[in-house]
């Protein structure tokens, strides 16, 4: 098996392509830097395909998840981690996204960077970043995973901070990776009580371990509770969820095909994946999946109230990350991993779609974000506008778009799960309608109505070949994409959740079909939630509008329920104090430099006093002599002078 | 007969009213004749040294002591006679060109 | 107490207060003066130790010689009182001491050393002969007394060289 024997060559392609641009690319000419990044993308998708259909064939065989140990990276006591590569159907699923999805935003990027300062870079990081992504998902023990999550949380600091000579984006920059990293202490303290508990990083010794432990009450706060709850708080911070979400709406300041790659389709699903793969541990501590099933809910809520009212285009879409975000770890939480990771594929497809059109708007507008100065493009840009109303269509879940088949089967997860099933439901059902409040008011402000700009000052044209031709392929893979799992009553097969079954099976506890009637009241309702999210958003917004005074409850969702503030009071400002008068002022400039510059000044102090020593005065120079010659013979004679000194005299 | 003893304690203090005298006096001559009540005392404990254990060596070595003390002397004071010239003083504070 | 206790003591007595009294005297002649005292007490010590030669040479040579230089000196150059300017610092706070300490020390040590104990006790004292020590100065220790004649005539030489006069 080729492919599945040398693994590494799917992460080593993208590093190749990041490493040749990065050293080499800087007076390369566009096309070369381009097409290295696109060949060492478009191979790395290819031997995915590969590797899939390889493993296919091993699976039908072996039955078992294939894992391959490369090289043992560290050895200490009992810990061995090594650059071991596992393959599985999850692992189908993810590589493909990543690489695929990659590669029609690389093709994307270099129509929209074109004109950029810095063409090689873009690439460089981009094709890093799919090195980590992909160590990331292939990852067969916990410390290698940790090794790409950080990896991809590192490009994602280079990427949102792409235009660096903007302050603001340097401080986004700044912001993911520090917010990033507060999370990735808890992950850590889970991965160290793993150790601890299992003796081991490596997935599969974990599982079939954990597999035999029973499993934990709910309200038990044991170790495997702990250990699910920290790696979730890890998880917070890369899929920024409550209360770790901040970073992600500063992160638009990077280029859109970046807000694209890394805030909607990949990184910040890399915390979905984690989970799902540790399904095991969830499973068998109850407390800690309800946790996650309750931050995903509140979260998907809590972040379409935000983004009902922000007037910046990909701030919208930030905050739609966050919420759909939210959907993939309630359905996690409530048990239903593979509807999980569904709705993280087709998210994939019409997010990333979303943010490739918007940044198709952004450059047909000349670089304006500020929808209340747009309107009226969809006569103007036809296929932008029709691709990103596909992927309105998908993510508000309207038949037969691929939303609707996965939110779909989140919603009924949640309601049938056991504790509190009614409420998630019901608030899942309410970020629905939320969702398809502000996407349609999105459509309406950029792409109905009248313009609200200066008709001269702007001309609108459509976005070259090389940025509509990946966003056709998207809007059809929206359209499309769902329809791996026709739920069994409208005369289809779950193929998705066959697929994964043997993955995450187990894990299917509560996707339980109640009986046909139920689901067709469920799927009935999901589509009246977003018809009436539609009807509201056309009612007000049909007509001109204009942008009205802030006030109130608008204030305060325009405003992010200033969290933002919040953290700087509460949390930011007094580290700064902290480490501006007492690590700094007290401990650097007062302890340590004050120790060092001590030791020279007594070290001068000392010398002042001894120069006077020589004097130039024979007679002081006797005395000295004198002295040594004292010291000298006591010395030497301490046998004997030593009784006389304590002694005396006899 | 006299105990050793007393002439080692006698040496002693010879030796130390030397060192005083090197330490507290000014004047070059003053300090060189120090030096050789040194010599003396030293001399003495040899010389008892010698009596004691019955063999005359010690005696010896204090002739070569004299003789020594006699040659250094003749140097010494030669060179004595000249600092004095050039500095036109006997005090040995104003022999400080080493003196920072 | 017998007679030679009495004669050390008293002759013990005249080189102390003959070495104070160098320190004391404020011109240099004085303090040379004293230091004969002192030789002559030490000759007469090494008398009654029964060292007649040494004796001799102590009040010939040293006495005869070397502090009659010193006399010479002092006249020549005219040497008068010592100044009075204070002591040095160190030499007073650690001089006094120190010369208290090295006396003390080298005095206890002498007395209470275990090679001071071995000494035989104190015997009659002989007389070493003229002749036993000249065998033994030439015979014994032949090599030491040619290096010192040579170090006699070294100290010569030097002494010429020094009171050559600048032309």
């Amino acid at each position: 098996m080729p492919i599945l024997d040398h693994l590494w060559i799917i992460p080593l392609l993208p590093l190749l392509g990041s490493a040749i641009n990065g050293l080499l690319g800087w007076k390369w000419p566009n096309k070369a830097v381009h097409s290295v990044a696109l060949a060492s993308t478009a191979l790395s998708f290819a031997c995915a395909l590969e590797a899939a259909r390889e493993f296919l064939d091993y699976y039908d065989q072996f039955h078992h998840a294939f894992v391959k140990q490369f090289f043992t990276w560290i050895t200490a006591g009992t810990l061995r981690a090594g650059f071991d590569l596992q393959f599985d159907q999850l692992t189908i699923v993810m590589v493909l996204v990543v690489t695929g999805v990659g590669f029609l935003i690389h093709i994307y990027s270099t129509g929209y960077m074109a004109h950029e300062e810095g063409y090689f870079r873009i690439f460089s990081y981009l094709n890093l970043f799919m090195f980590f992504m992909l160590i990331l998902v292939l990852a067969a023990n916990y410390v290698l995973l940790f090794v790409g999550w950080e990896g991809v949380g590192l490009c994602s600091y280079l990427l949102i901070g792409f235009y660096n000579l903007r302050k603001s984006a340097t401080d986004a920059g700044n912001k993911a990776f520090i917010v990033n990293r507060i999370g990735d202490f808890a992950f850590l303290l889970g991965i160290f009580l793993l150790f601890r508990t299992f003796h081991s990083v490596d997935f599969t010794t974990i599982f079939d371990h954990a597999a035999s432990l029973p499993t934990e009450a709910m309200g038990q706060f044991g170790t495997l509770t702990v250990v699910c709850i920290l790696l979730f708080i890890g998880a917070t911070g890369k899929s920024a969820q409550l209360p770790l979400y901040v970073w992600l709406p500063d992160a638009m300041e990077g280029p859109t095909p970046v807000s694209a790659l890394i805030h909607a389709a990949t990184m910040v699903t890399a915390g979905v994946y984690m989970v799902a793969r540790s399904h095991v541990l969830y499973t068998h501590a109850p407390s800690a999946l309800y946790i996650v099933a309750i931050v995903g809910c509140a979260t998907a809520f809590f972040a379409a109230t935000i983004g009902l009212v922000q007037s910046d285009i990909k701030k919208v879409l930030a905050y739609s990350t966050v919420s759909q975000l939210g959907y993939m770890f309630l359905a996690c939480g409530v048990g239903a991993f593979s509807a999980g990771i569904f709705h993280l594929m087709t998210h994939a497809f019409f997010k990333a779609l979303l943010f490739l059109a918007a940044g198709s708007v952004i450059h047909a507008m000349g670089g304006e974000q500020d929808m209340w100065r747009m309107g009226g493009l969809g006569s103007k840009i036809k296929i932008t506008f029709m691709s990103m109303l596909f992927a309105t269509l998908a993510i508000t879940g309207f038949p037969p778009f691929a939303g609707f088949f996965s939110k779909d089967a989140i919603l009924a997860a949640s309601l049938n799960s056991q504790h509190g099933g009614k409420v998630l439901y019901a608030v899942g059902l309410a970020a629905a309608i939320l969702t398809s409040f502000y996407m349609f008011r999105l459509m309406w402000l950029t792409f109905w109505g009248q313009p609200r700009y200066d008709q001269h000052q702007v001309h609108v044209h459509e976005s070259p070949l090389n940025m509509t031709i990946p966003l056709i392929i998207l809007a059809l893979l929206s359209l499309a994409g769902g329809w791996f799992a026709f739920p069994a009553l409208w005369g289809g097969k779950d193929y998705f959740s066959d697929f994964l079954g043997p993955i995450l099976g187990t894990g299917e506890a509560a996707s339980v079909v109640a009986g046909h009637y139920l689901e067709l009241t469920l799927s009935g309702v999901a589509v009246i939630a977003a018809t009436l999210g539609l009807l509201v958003a056309w009612r007000m917004y049909r007509k001109d509008v204009k942008q009205g005074p802030s006030t109130g409850l608008h204030e305060i969702l325009y405003r992010k329920y200033y969290v933002d503030e919040l953290y700087h009071a509460v949390v930011v400002g007094p580290l700064v104090w902290l480490s501006r008068n007492v690590l700094w002022k007290v401990i650097d400039v007062g302890l340590i430099d004050g120790t060092v510059n001590g030791i020279a000044h007594g070290t001068s102090a000392v010398g002042d006093t001894v120069r006077h020593t020589q004097s130039g005065n024979a007679r002081s120079y006797a005395v000295w002599v004198l002295i040594g010659a004292v010291v000298v013979f006591v010395i030497i004679f301490w046998p004997i002078v030593h009784p006389v000194l304590f002694g005396g005299l006899r | 007969m006299i105990p050793t003893n007393y002439y080692l304690v006698l040496s002693a203090i010879l030796f130390g009213l030397g060192i005083v005298a090197f330490v507290f006096k000014r004047n070059i001559l003053t300090i060189f004749m120090a030096i050789e009540l040194m010599l003396n005392a030293v001399n003495l404990a040899f010389v008892a040294f010698s009596q004691s254990l019955g063999k005359p060596d010690g005696e010896v070595f204090v002739l070569f002591v004299i003789i020594v003390a006699a040659a250094e002397a003749a140097v010494g004071l030669g060179i004595i006679i000249l600092t004095a010239r050039n500095r036109r003083s006997l005090n040995v504070e104003n022999v400080n060109l080493l003196k920072l | 107490m017998n007679a030679s206790m009495v004669i050390f003591f008293v002759l013990a007595a005249i080189a102390v207060s003959g070495a104070v009294s160098l320190i004391i005297q404020r011109h240099p002649i004085h303090s040379a003066l004293s230091l004969i005292v002192v030789m002559v007490a030490l000759a007469g010590l090494y008398l009654l130790m029964g060292a007649e030669f040494v004796a001799a040479v102590q009040i010939i040579v040293y006495g005869g010689a070397i502090m009659v230089l010193f006399i010479f000196v002092i006249m020549l150059l005219n040497a008068g009182e010592e100044e009075r300017t204070s002591f040095s610092k160190l030499a007073l706070y650690a001089g006094i001491p120190l010369a208290v300490a090295v006396t003390g020390l080298i005095a206890a040590a002498l007395v209470n050393s275990q090679t001071t104990a071995a000494l035989p006790p104190a015997a009659p004292v002989t007389l070493t002969s003229t002749r036993t020590l000249s065998t033994l100065l030439f015979t014994d220790f032949v090599y030491p007394f040619e290096l010192t004649s040579f170090l006699i005539l070294v100290a010569i030489l030097g002494a010429l060289v020094l009171a050559q006069r600048e032309d």
